[in-house]
């Protein structure tokens, strides 16, 4: 019964050491700022880079026009170096190749790198969700004299947005889980400074856990939302 | 008003337009028939470079539009085009749909574009769907829609490419009615279709395309009942 009590009891001051002393438990909120900040701002520029990646990649399928074949051929090269290689490279290469200078904010390279990989895998879903729209849309729209970027944007792009949310929302999910591995270029992100609390108290595994339950809570949240919007978007749909 | 010379389109190796001479007149209705395959929608759609011909030129009104130097996308707002799945926008409302291109494309204020979609809504006695969406609307409703979207921009030719094949058979004659008062008002218009009625009836100009190539050209009293193509002949015996 003792020994029970006495685990119990270093449970919890193991907890306790990994939340309460040196007020560590604004370690966890700094660092889930940060994490939320890095998410947020990749997702945006993810989506831009994706969603002009795309509308590039089909309008090359479309076209005679030279320049716009070679933009298609480059992001081709794009999406399969950035899908083919894994992230926490990408994220060494950048952070020491191009940003070496010694004032460099590793939070916006953390930013950018994730943008730019997260733009690759938004591009594909973007594609897809342009595909999947009826051809007779395009005709039409063209049948009135829009030219195609304009239908594009008019007439494919606002139906495609119904296919993309869904995969959207699951690529937003798995890039707030991927900002973890930030923690390689100094950015004191969420599991960052969860790592950090664990070397002050001899104690790694608390303050994981705790770290582990914070995602685990975003992700949750997240899925709530999208769930939402996408209801929202289906009582929208007029199909 | 539309010139075709030595039309050609090929799908990789298959021909399926081998060669159309035409002359549409202003005013004038041109009623194309023919087997399924034969080329005839591929025929309309070269019209306005929704298909882009691989040989031979398009001519309208004066101007060669298989040049590229030509802005097609210019000429194609005087070419309204009625398509068999109506293919109206179905995230926008039917008050959306009709003057979306003429204020996007012509500029025109959006109250002037919506009382003129109001006007053409009520001509054909659809005002009471303004705010509706596609998927509320019946096919007929769709393609009457469809109709007046197009001629919101003020063509000054309209083609349509099977207007009423998509669609359940009650609803076929309030579609041929609006068409039929396009043509009383001297819109000029190329029509593919399966409707021998409308076509004995509104057409100035039959034309019969088969593997590729008008067979045969008549005033529609000529061509219903004096065929002389045996290909004609047989596809009237089936069709009539």
């Amino acid at each position: 019964m003792n020994t029970i009590m006495d685990t119990l009891r270093g449970i919890y001051e193991s907890f306790y050491n990994a939340i309460v002393p040196e007020q560590r438990y604004m370690a966890y909120i700094d660092g889930l700022k940060v994490t939320l900040v890095i998410s947020l701002f990749a997702v945006l520029l993810g989506v831009v880079i994706g969603v002009i990646v795309a509308v590039i990649k089909v309008c090359s399928g479309h076209t005679k026009n030279v320049i716009v074949h070679v933009l298609g051929k480059i992001c081709n090269v794009y999406i399969t170096v950035i899908r083919g290689t894994p992230l926490m490279v990408q994220l060494l290469i950048i952070y020491n190749l191009i940003f070496t200078s010694r004032d460099t904010n590793p939070i916006l390279v953390g930013t950018v790198c994730f943008g730019i990989n997260s733009g690759a895998y938004v591009a594909e879903i973007v594609r897809a969700g342009i595909n999947a729209v009826d051809i007779g849309q395009m005709e039409a729209g063209r049948s009135l004299g829009f030219n195609w970027l304009r239908t594009m944007w008019y007439i494919i792009l606002p139906q495609a947005i119904k296919n993309i949310l869904p995969a959207l929302g699951n690529e937003f999910i798995v890039l707030v889980k991927e900002t973890s591995v930030a923690s390689v270029i100094a950015v004191n992100d969420l599991t960052k400074n969860a790592q950090y609390i664990g070397s002050r108290t001899w104690d790694l595994i608390p303050p994981l856990l705790i770290a582990a339950a914070i995602y685990l809570v975003i992700v949750m949240v997240l899925s709530r939302l999208l769930g939402i919007l996408e209801r929202r978007l289906a009582k929208g749909d007029h199909h | 008003m539309i010139i075709t010379k030595q039309l050609k389109k090929s799908f990789g190796d298959h021909e399926v337009l081998k060669g159309i001479d035409q002359h549409i007149r202003q005013g004038e209705k041109v009623v194309v028939i023919g087997p399924s395959g034969s080329g005839k929608s591929t025929f309309l759609r070269c019209l306005n470079l929704l298909e882009e011909p691989t040989g031979g030129e398009v001519w309208f009104e004066g101007v060669n539009i298989t040049d590229e130097k030509n802005d097609i996308n210019l000429l194609r707002q005087k070419m309204g085009m009625v398509f068999q799945q109506f293919n109206l926008f179905p995230h926008l409302s039917v008050m959306e749909n009709i003057p979306l291109a003429p204020m996007k494309l012509k500029k025109t204020a959006k109250e002037a574009a919506e009382a003129r979609a109001m006007e053409l809504l009520k001509r054909i006695g659809l005002e009471e769907k303004a705010t509706a969406y596609p998927n509320q609307l019946s096919g007929g409703q769709k393609q009457r829609i469809a109709i007046v979207r197009a001629l919101a921009m003020d063509p000054d030719v309209m083609l349509f490419d099977e207007p009423t094949s998509a669609l359940d058979p009650e609803m076929v004659g309030e579609v041929l009615e609006l068409m039929r008062e396009l043509a009383r008002e001297g819109m000029t218009m190329v029509v593919v279709t399966h409707e021998m009625g409308f076509a004995r009836e509104v057409a100035n100009r039959v034309l019969f395309i088969d593997e590729g190539i008008v067979k045969e050209e008549n005033p529609p009293e000529e061509f219903f009942s004096h065929p002389k193509d045996p290909r004609l002949q047989e596809f009237l015996s089936k069709v009539l």
